[in-house]
């Protein structure tokens, strides 16, 4: 298929592209199933419209009880089914946090290997505007460190929805962290169902004198600073990992030995991020490539505040991008 | 509370390996104790002793498809459902052949071929799981039944009313089976409980029964109802089993602990022992001589010494399959 047939004709939404791979899961396989609170209507998106192709008892609609309705999952999956859960917003993971971290990802572990969990935990997450400290957090850093939570953060409607096909198919604990501003930004995307193997990355932008690793929303962000840059003669190279378990390491040390500088930008606190585990692996496995000290550009390690100066101070900037970008080359 | 429970109504070989079993579990306790006093188990152990009959009167009600999910006092339960002691010794020596391969211990020993679904080191932390499954097993359409064991502390945890709010609006097929033990951790339950448990079961508008946990005969048919309601597709059912545990919270509690538990109390509670209780109705009732009860327990003696030596002479696993286990295979070609 001609990408430019694909643009023309399939430009689609992030999150209907989610709903996309999520429709075509249900269709594959019905022991999928997905359950939250309010999937039926769907508030954030993702899974509106299902309830009406798949019926009440496989789009079902929960009480407010995160921490249960997350472990139901381990056991439901331990038996058999596929469960799919909408949790809204990434910082409800911490209500829920015994049966993501205690159960979900430490059974089959614990176990000596004995079950499989197929299970999805997909939820809007981040910053998206004076939602203040409790609905704009990003647990991915947090989560990493859990051990047996495979964790996907797309930054393309494209990659939203090859990537909720993989992450339903495996037969895993996966965390899906839709960041909230992506949700409206539109992409080509195939009809067709594919899917993006979990721990591939992607260069989403080529270049030859900086790496920049981007996670979610600060992939475009990253995009933009680099075509800036281009213009003063700065080529970098945008390189979006897609998934932060398993981590795709070659790949960034493959462009970090051809540019020999690096940046990671995340789109969480400093402290203990992405951003931290990133520079200390390319560190210690390619330290004899970097020309310069590698950089992190992060959010300050506060609560996301919620009046705007505050919290745009807060949080990632363009310039704190090309900032970063130009210490290395200095 | 049930206090009255009809032998007739059970077959006497049903009988005969429920006392059994009720004697497998003391003996495998009592042997811990002991070993771990040696210093031969790595790690802490909780035992169930004075509570056998709860778990083999609520395991007995159950088929071998049926679930369990167990908890931090666990080795009760996974015996009643059916597990063999020498893995089990073999996991809480940390070896190869345990149930685990090592690498669960006393509070995580599974076995999901004998429907162990889930044996927890929190408190409550399995009353989700258990859920889970019975959502699973009624979403599929099956008419598997599972019992979620916990304790009286659990009946604290916010899960435990969520789990039966869901339970009851989705009509699950889940039996929650308090052990009430009269102690959280160190302290009095009471100080810590409002009201009585088995009451929690009415506003979540299903059923509740308050049963003597130390009669194994009332634990088989209170659960034996719950599990007919829950295999009709009536929903669940909240047993509230009323017992003591003879030994500490965990083993090796006295070196911090202090006494907590009254001395009277302790005795009385030895008084009402439930495997010589049920052992003495078997007898009155000419279904087993005292000679064939001595018999059945030497035999588990046996049975528990043959499993240290099998735990003994299994390998600690390879250093190397600590990064094993981890995530299960990936379908798709990366």
């Amino acid at each position: 298929m001609a990408a430019k047939t694909v643009t023309e004709e399939r430009n689609v939404y992030f999150i209907e592209a989610m709903r996309e791979g999520l429709r075509a899961m249900l269709g594959e396989d019905e022991n999928v199933v997905i359950i939250g609170e309010d999937v039926g209507r769907s508030v954030i998106g993702a899974t509106r419209g299902l309830v009406e192709d798949f019926g009440p008892m496989r789009v079902r609609n929960t009480p407010i009880s995160e921490a249960t309705f997350v472990g139901m999952c381990v056991g439901a999956a331990a038996v058999g089914l596929r469960p799919v859960v909408d949790l809204m917003v990434g910082s409800f993971f911490y209500v829920a946090m015994d049966q993501l971290a205690d159960q979900a990802a430490k059974l089959r572990y614990m176990s000596g290997g004995q079950v499989n969990l197929p299970i999805v935990y997909f939820t809007a997450t981040g910053p998206s505007g004076s939602a203040a400290a409790q609905h704009s957090e990003n647990p991915h850093p947090m989560l990493m460190n859990v051990a047996g939570l495979k964790i996907v953060m797309p930054s393309t409607p494209y990659d939203a929805k090859g990537l909720m096909v993989s992450a339903i198919r495996d037969d895993n604990p996966v965390v899906y962290l839709q960041d909230f501003v992506l949700g409206g930004v539109r992409g080509p995307v195939p009809e067709e169902t594919y899917s993006i193997p979990l721990g591939v990355g992607d260069i989403k932008r080529a270049g030859k004198d900086v790496t920049v690793v981007a996670i979610g929303a600060a992939v475009p962000k990253a995009l933009r600073v680099a075509n800036k840059l281009e213009a003063e003669g700065i080529s970098v190279e945008v390189v979006d990992p897609r998934t932060l378990v398993p981590l795709d390491m070659d790949l960034i040390l493959e462009s970090v030995a051809r540019t020999g500088r690096l940046v990671v930008v995340d789109n969480a606190r400093l402290t203990c991020s992405a951003a931290s585990e990133i520079v200390a692996s390319v560190s210690e496995k390619g330290f004899d490539l970097l020309k310069a000290a590698p950089q992190r550009v992060a959010w300050e390690n506060v609560p996301v505040p919620f009046s705007p100066p505050l919290e745009e101070r807060a949080l990632i900037s363009d310039s704190d991008i090309d900032s970063a970008i130009r210490l290395t080359l200095a | 509370m049930t206090t009255t429970s009809a032998l007739k109504d059970l077959s006497q070989d049903d009988a005969i390996m429920m006392l059994r079993n009720m004697i497998r579990i003391r003996r495998f306790e009592e042997k811990l104790s002991v070993l771990f006093k040696r210093g031969k188990l790595p790690g802490f152990v909780h035992l169930y002793t004075g509570e056998e009959a709860i778990a083999v009167g609520a395991c007995s009600a159950l088929r071998t498809d049926d679930r369990i999910t167990s908890t931090h006092r666990g080795h009760g339960h996974l015996i009643a459902k059916g597990a063999r002691v020498d893995r089990m010794m073999a996991e809480l020596f940390g070896r190869v052949d345990g149930y685990c391969r090592g690498k669960g211990g006393s509070m995580h020993i599974v076995s999901f071929e004998l429907g162990i679904i889930g044996t927890n080191g929190i408190v409550g932390g399995g009353i989700p799981i258990g859920t889970g499954s019975a959502w699973a097993d009624r979403h599929l359409g099956r008419d598997n039944v599972t019992i979620v064991f916990f304790g009286d502390g659990a009946s604290n945890q916010g899960v435990f009313f969520e789990s039966m709010n869901i339970a009851s609006v989705w009509g699950l097929p889940v039996i929650f089976v308090c052990e009430n033990n009269g102690y959280t951790e160190w302290t009095p339950t009471s100080e810590l409980t409002a009201g009585n448990i088995v009451d929690r079961a009415a506003p979540m508008g299903i059923p509740g029964e308050a049963v003597d946990g130390n009669d194994v005969v009332a634990m088989r048919f209170a659960v034996e109802r719950a599990v007919e309601r829950a295999r009709k597709g009536e929903g669940p059912t909240l047993i509230e089993a009323k017992s003591y545990r003879w030994n500490g919270h965990n083993e090796g509690e006295e070196a911090f602990a202090g006494a907590y538990r009254p001395d009277e109390e302790q005795a009385a509670w030895r008084e009402r022992d439930p495997i010589l209780a049920f052992g003495e109705r078997l007898v009155e009732n000419e279904w087993l001589s005292r000679d064939e009860w001595a018999a059945i327990d030497s035999d588990e003696q046996a049975q528990i010494e043959a499993a240290v030596e099998f735990a003994e002479n299994s390998p600690f696993p390879d250093a190397e399959e600590v990064l094993d286990h981890l995530f299960a295979p990936s379908k798709e070609r990366a």
